[in-house]
């Protein structure tokens, strides 16, 4: 095998070294009044990687994935995203979210819009594409989910997990260079988690850089480049996926019985 | 046709209803830009914009409607601004609704869940397509019911240009009754027109109420 013949695939195994991170996140903190949620956070994601964030509720790793996207801001630190610059109080924010796209775990669709609606609002007022070629341009996004035949659809006619696909679908035909996910499959039955970490699984698969906050471990460890366990508000264990088996701080020992 | 009210009484009465209907029309038309207006400032990222379409509302909910028109057709007189009634009693009503308006829709438009906000920024949408395009056509359904609400309100309330000698509906009637003196007769045909033009709305306002309750949760 050649590491040096593929880049991209010796991305996969040795992320920081060769290719330049697209994500760095440097000593983040961020506190909500007293509460200091996150004390230091540090992580950087090469391009293609795909990185599952685990830990307890609490842990800090929602809103350190919010603040890539500038959901939130920071109180010190620094995050550069696709060589923006997210900390800067001047940054053009259009921008940065039309490099990032992000899914959340209550889906937001838009309500009074149908599913190619949906995916095409944003094409057409924020990319300005005519009607055809965001009609496009939305049925692949939505092939791409395996929901190009519910593209006549509301939202509120579809399970969760196709809403889900949907939101998935709508975020990814803004050709995004990075995509987050916030505990997307945490509101759905067993039976559709599947289906959206199916489609999750196919889009890294696909070279897409993402970052995933889940509770599921299995998926997890079977399917990202590298896992970071968070815990009160730090990076606590990073590695790859078979990190999970054999823990090496107490904490993610017990996080991952807690678990089964 | 009963005592000396005649048919041509009756028919005097009915086509002073045609002023009423363009006197709440004029008011509602000119009352929702103006509201769209106080409601874009309410909901401001600018914090004096916010406080002075909230000191608007305020003042405006807090004086009767009948001194505002007496503001705009005696008060403005004195200063040259001699305004037909139509036109005072248009002005006045535009600033009380407004007031009205604005703040019913920024209500509707503050209801809209906080992730649809959240999930068009995300998307670039600007905060003006975000409202455009996201927000306002869900508020909208909201606000129906209210809206209509008021308009029949509205509609009660333009009998106060009668006042200012603007011959509407209730003007008419008093007209009548100081010729032929038969008040109760006069008054229950005035206010039956009023009732058979604000009750269809009502009952417009309550279905609508009802199916948005149905389908909203």
């Amino acid at each position: 095998m050649s590491a040096i013949a593929n880049p991209a695939s010796a991305a996969v195994s040795a992320p920081a070294a060769i290719v330049a991170p697209i994500i760095k996140v440097d000593q983040i903190t961020k506190s909500f009044g007293a509460n200091q949620v996150l004390k230091g956070v540090s992580f950087e994601v090469a391009r293609g990687e795909m990185i599952a964030i685990i830990g307890a509720s609490g842990s800090g790793k929602s809103t350190a994935l919010r603040c890539i996207d500038r959901l939130e801001t920071i109180d010190s630190g620094a995050i550069e995203v696709a060589g923006i610059r997210v900390d800067d109080p001047a940054v053009d924010l259009h921008l940065l979210r039309r490099e990032v796209g992000i899914v959340f775990q209550s889906y937001n669709l838009f309500p009074h819009l149908n599913v190619l609606e949906n995916v095409m609002l944003a094409l057409r007022h924020v990319k300005n594409q005519s009607k055809s070629e965001a009609q496009k341009v939305a049925l692949a996004a939505l092939a791409q989910v395996g929901l190009d035949e519910k593209a006549g659809a509301y939202p509120e006619q579809l399970s969760g997990g196709q809403q889900q696909r949907v939101a998935i679908a709508r975020s990814l035909a803004m050709a995004p260079k990075v995509m987050l996910f916030d505990e997307v499959t945490s509101a759905l039955d067993p039976q559709l988690t599947g289906e959206v970490l199916r489609v999750m699984e196919d889009l890294a698969a696909g070279g897409m850089t993402m970052i995933l906050v889940t509770h599921e471990m299995n998926f997890a460890k079977r399917v990202a480049d590298r896992i970071i366990y968070m815990h009160q508000g730090r990076v606590w264990e990073v590695g790859p996926g078979d990190m999970l088996d054999n823990p090496q701080t107490p904490e993610l020992k017990a996080f991952l019985a807690a678990d089964l | 046709m009963i005592g000396s009210f005649s048919w041509t009484h009756l028919w005097y009465l009915v086509d002073s209803i045609w002023w009423t209907v363009v006197l709440s029309l004029l008011a509602f038309v000119l009352g929702s830009i103006g509201g769209f207006g106080v409601m874009l400032a309410r909901i401001s990222t600018r914090t004096w914009l916010r406080n002075m379409a909230l000191l608007y509302i305020e003042c405006i909910q807090g004086i009767p409607l009948l001194i505002l028109l007496f503001i705009v057709y005696f008060g403005l007189s004195v200063y040259g601004f001699a305004l037909p009634a139509l036109v005072a009693a248009g002005i006045a009503m535009m600033v009380y609704t407004s007031a009205y308006l604005g703040d019913i829709w920024r209500g509707c438009v503050e209801a809209m869940p906080k992730p649809q906000w959240e999930a068009s920024e995300c998307l670039s949408l600007t905060r003006w397509q975000t409202l455009r395009l996201v927000i306002i056509p869900q508020a909208t359904r909201l606000s129906l019911p209210p809206t209509i609400g008021f308009l029949v309100q509205l509609i009660k309330m333009t009998s106060l240009a009668s006042v200012i000698g603007f011959v509407e509906l209730t003007r008419a009637g008093q007209i009548i009754n100081n010729s032929i003196f038969q008040p109760f007769l006069v008054f229950t045909v005035v206010g039956t027109f009023y009732f058979l033009l604000c009750y269809p709305l009502s009952r417009w306002s309550a279905s609508m109420e009802r199916k948005l309750n149905v389908s909203n949760r």
